[in-house]
């Protein structure tokens, strides 16, 4: 089993997600540099957080645009799995990976601190692990993580499961004060169409030792490797 | 402007006049920012060795040891003029320098500091300042992928018009493998990296070494940089990849007086050629003042040996980033500038670097402190007016724009000490000073300063390794700010001996006061210190601790947040007892109590508001002296067995407990709930969120 861990220009979570996939989750995983082609040597795609571009134009419009991004829209087309982690999910969105997007916060200020989500759905190879309807705390950093899409296609994403994580407070609660962002229904993580693509702003390699505040991050790295350990 | 008796004493050592190129040079070599011609005596004093000094001040960054595999490469800088003029961009640029003063050691960053000064945030121009800041702190820190962990806050009339900024950055480097900025052999290369050069930022240095004028924010923009943090991180990863070739023989960032001040510093363990013409460029027709003096940032220079050059051209392409071989190291000990076929510079390299003959000034005492009238009003009244204090509010406002956890080292940023785990150990980390004790007592206050910084370190169970500084005056013609500037050397040097800390690095920013608002900033010699501790993060100590005062407590009010509030006046206080810091980091080692902070901005009724709000506490003797006293060397600590603080000079004055904080002192009596301390602590949250 073989992790890529894409870095772009910018990228700064590239070897926090390696340390956690190499270190704590105890798999293979390989930095690739955005000028290099992925190849077919790899289980799944994680796309890290940072500031690709230095989020010039609009956070992830240019990494979008690279050559390598096709090479990870032809392994999420071939079945493989992708993770696009806060700018890794800003960047998958603008590459169409999932439908929807992330723009400026509510407050035009970047927001970092500890957040509870809400797992909404538990059928999906990066949420098997978590039971439905589970609070996790998991930390977020960002300023432009406002998720927002069209009724029609937020009425799809309900109805497919493929709302992932929602923001909420520590009893699980729904509420605009535990949205920091303004995301539209909370919403902060969301599946492709095939459910092999997960796009989310929460760092959950950030929450994947109990040392730095929560191991409640690990559980969706866990859930990759099993899946791909099913060689579903 | 190099002062007539400069040029005089230049032009007569090398017999003719001083071309347009050399003249800008020694305007920028020699300003204080870059010479310290108006401090070296004093820095001499301080002491700058240790057991695990690997590289002292005087480089880029000095490199401390850690453990056998890690060193430390640490750095402190202020970049307080940018900040007035353009606050957003002269403070991410701030952070921008001191970042790659740490790269250039061959160090990877991992965390930030920003101890920051500003007038009364009720006033709209100080809010704007402080607004933007943090926001170009924040933008640029986060960018880059450095966690900022701490700061400090102090606001005050004297910074408006001239607030400050401070950064000290941390980086990581095999203790074997780090860089220096001293060339090592005629006949290698100089390979510039990086941002190409533009006509922004010129004569920052000699900028940075003179007040501001009334209308200096129009007429001093262009000497404020513009930072890009996207071409820094790249320059962070490449320089990182060419140290990792061993090829690297010295490097040196491009800072205060651009390349001039880069090449020249470097070189100066021989000498340097330059050819200007090879310096990419973004502008058309620059000439070779613009050249050698722009503060464009995102900069590197680089001595290699002459065949390793294409492989770090190669390296810098892979980043997408520009690369020029723009001269070479020379034996003769002279800085040669050629610029179209012609020598436009041609110094003996020493007169340039290092050759600005000291300026002295005369110090002359002065006295502020006043005798103390207890302020009228409610007990109650003023424990609430003592934490609406924005020195002791809330930060979350600034701090949640920080990206803190990047990198997943940080275990803690509470209270006043970051714990990031480094190797089997923590970092632990702490910064600032209090300006208005050493106002009143800068010999005390500096001291203190160091002894408070020990006190947040200790009350994490750590060792302190280290000191950097930035010593941020107003202008020294005054003999008062001079007086004041030599005590607080004299002040931080002793206690720093006394502790056994080394004073690694730092800088000098003079000339802080403002025509405009007619202000003088308070002394502000702003220290960082990192320190070796185990790896336990802060948690808040549980319902039915103990809570115990360790240390003396004695009438000392002056300079206090009482004093700021109230003017209450009163004794700054004295210098601080340092040996209870043994006794407190044993006690945070053992486990033997749940939570430890030291008393200081605010005194105990701050202590007590951030780490045990709901708690009933009974105090012997005078309330405002037990309540808002600032002396040093205390410590609040929360332990279930009273008797592991046995042998140590404490009272135990209550216990944790679910409801309100209830303060039993003398005949007197208060109860603050915990949403009226919230509530009074969220000044800074109140005033700046919309």
């Amino acid at each position: 089993m073989r992790f890529a861990v894409v870095q772009f220009g910018g990228s700064n979570c590239d070897r926090d997600v390696h340390h956690v996939l190499e270190s704590v989750c105890g798999v293979d995983a390989d930095l690739v540099w955005y000028k290099e082609r992925l190849g077919n040597r790899y289980d799944a795609v994680v796309i890290p957080g940072g500031f690709s571009y230095g989020d010039y134009l609009r956070a992830g419009a240019i990494a979008a645009r690279t050559p390598i991004m096709a090479d990870i829209i032809g392994h999420a087309g071939a079945g493989g799995l992708v993770l696009g982690i806060c700018n890794g999910a800003q960047i998958g969105a603008e590459s169409g990976l999932v439908e929807g997007t992330f723009t400026m916060n509510s407050t035009p200020k970047f927001i970092c601190e500890w957040v509870y989500l809400r797992v909404e759905t538990t059928d999906s190879p990066f949420t098997s692990a978590y039971r439905q309807g589970e609070v996790i705390r998991i930390p977020i950093a960002h300023k432009e993580g406002r998720f927002v899409t069209t009724p029609d296609i937020l009425v799809r994403l309900e109805q497919e499961g493929r709302i992932a994580f929602i923001f909420c407070d520590e009893q699980g609660a729904v509420t605009a004060e535990s949205n920091p962002n303004g995301s539209l229904g909370n919403i902060t993580g969301i599946l492709g169409k095939e459910n092999n693509v997960l796009m989310m702003m929460p760092h959950p390699e950030r929450a994947s030792e109990d040392i730095v505040g929560s191991a409640d991050g690990k559980r969706l790295f866990d859930s990759m490797i099993a899946y791909i350990e099913r060689g579903e | 402007m190099v002062s007539a008796q400069d040029r005089g004493f230049l032009e007569t050592t090398l017999g003719r006049p001083l071309t347009a190129l050399e003249l800008a040079c020694f305007e920028n070599l020699w300003s204080e920012h870059c010479s310290y011609r108006s401090t070296r005596a004093l820095l001499k004093t301080l002491p700058t060795t240790g057991e695990n000094v690997i590289l002292g001040p005087g480089d880029d960054a000095a490199i401390v040891r850690f453990s056998d595999t890690c060193a430390l490469a640490i750095g402190m800088e202020s970049h307080n003029h940018p900040s007035y003029v353009d606050p957003y961009d002269g403070a991410a640029t701030g952070v921008g320098g001191i970042v790659r003063d740490v790269i250039s050691m061959g160090a990877r960053p991992i965390a930030l500091m920003d101890p920051l000064y500003f007038g009364p945030p009720d006033q709209e121009k100080n809010r704007y300042l402080f607004e933007h800041v943090v926001s170009g702190i924040g933008d640029y820190g986060n960018c880059i992928g450095v966690p900022v962990v701490r700061g400090e806050l102090v606001f005050d009339d004297s910074y408006s018009g001239n607030p400050l900024v401070n950064v000290v950055c941390v980086g990581v480097v095999h203790p074997e493998n780090y860089l220096s900025a001293r060339v090592k052999q005629p006949g290698n290369r100089l390979v510039l990296v990086g941002a190409s050069t533009g006509r922004d930022g010129l004569g920052g240095a000699s900028f940075a070494s003179r007040d501001l004028a009334e209308d200096a924010e129009a007429e001093d923009r262009p000497s404020v940089q513009i930072g890009d943090p996207f071409a820094e991180k790249l320059l962070i990863e490449a320089t990182l990849a060419m140290a990792e070739t061993g090829k690297v023989r010295s490097c040196r960032d491009l800072g205060a007086a651009g390349l001039a001040g880069a090449s020249s510093e470097m070189a100066s363990t021989f000498g340097a050629r330059i050819e200007a013409d090879r310096v990419h460029l973004r502008e058309r027709g620059m000439n070779e003042v613009e050249i050698m003096l722009a503060e464009s940032q995102e900069r590197m220079l680089l001595e290699v040996a002459p065949e390793d050059v294409p492989l770090m051209g190669a390296i810098a392409e892979k980043y997408d980033l520009v690369w020029s071989d723009i001269g070479e190291v020379i034996a003769a000990r002279r800085y040669v500038v050629t610029f179209r076929g012609d020598v436009v510079c041609d110094l003996p390299i020493d007169l340039l670097v290092g050759g600005a003959p000291e300026e002295p000034w005369p110090g002359e005492p002065s006295h502020h402190e006043t005798a103390f009238a207890a302020p009228p009003g409610d007990l109650r009244d003023l424990c609430l007016a003592v934490l609406s204090h924005p020195d002791v509010a809330d930060t979350t406002w600034v701090s949640r724009q920080y990206d803190h956890h990047v990198q997943i080292r940080t275990l803690s940023t509470d209270h006043d000490a970051a714990v990031l785990r480094l190797g089997n150990d923590a970092l632990v980390l702490s910064c600032g000073c209090n300006p208005r004790h050493i106002y009143l007592k800068p010999y005390e206050g500096a001291a203190n300063a160091v002894l408070e910084n020990a006190s947040n370190l200790a009350c994490r169970g750590a060792d302190p390794l280290c000191i950097v500084n930035c010593l941020n005056f107003a202008s020294p013609v005054h003999p008062e700010v001079y007086w004041q500037l030599s005590q607080s050397v004299a002040g931080m040097g002793d206690m720093a001996r006394t502790l056994g800390i080394p004073v690694v690095g730092g800088n000098v920013s003079l000339y802080n006061e403002s025509d405009e608002w007619d202000t003088r900033i308070k002394p502000t010699p702003s220290i960082g210190m990192a320190g070796r501790g185990p790896q336990i993060g802060y948690s808040p100590p549980r319902e039915g601790c103990v809570l115990a005062l360790v240390g003396e407590t004695r009438p000392e009010f002056g300079g206090s947040v009482l004093d700021a509030v109230t003017g209450c006046g009163g004794s700054a206080p004295t210098v601080g007892d340092p040996s209870l810091l043994g006794p407190i980091r044993d006690l945070i080692r053992t486990g033997a109590v749940e939570a430890v902070c030291d008393l200081s901005h605010g005194g105990l009724i701050v202590a007590l508001a951030k780490m045990a709000p709901a708690a009933s506490v009974h105090l012997p003797g005078n309330p405002l002296e037990q309540l808002f006293s600032e002396s040093y060397g205390r410590f609040l600590v929360a332990c279930r067995d009273p008797g592991v603080l046995k042998g140590i000079p404490c009272e135990v004055i209550g216990e944790v407990g679910s409801g309100p904080l209830s303060i039993r002192c003398g005949s007197q009596s208060l109860s603050l709930g915990a949403a009226e301390i919230e509530k009074a602590r969220a000044t800074l949250t109140r005033l700046m969120s919309y």
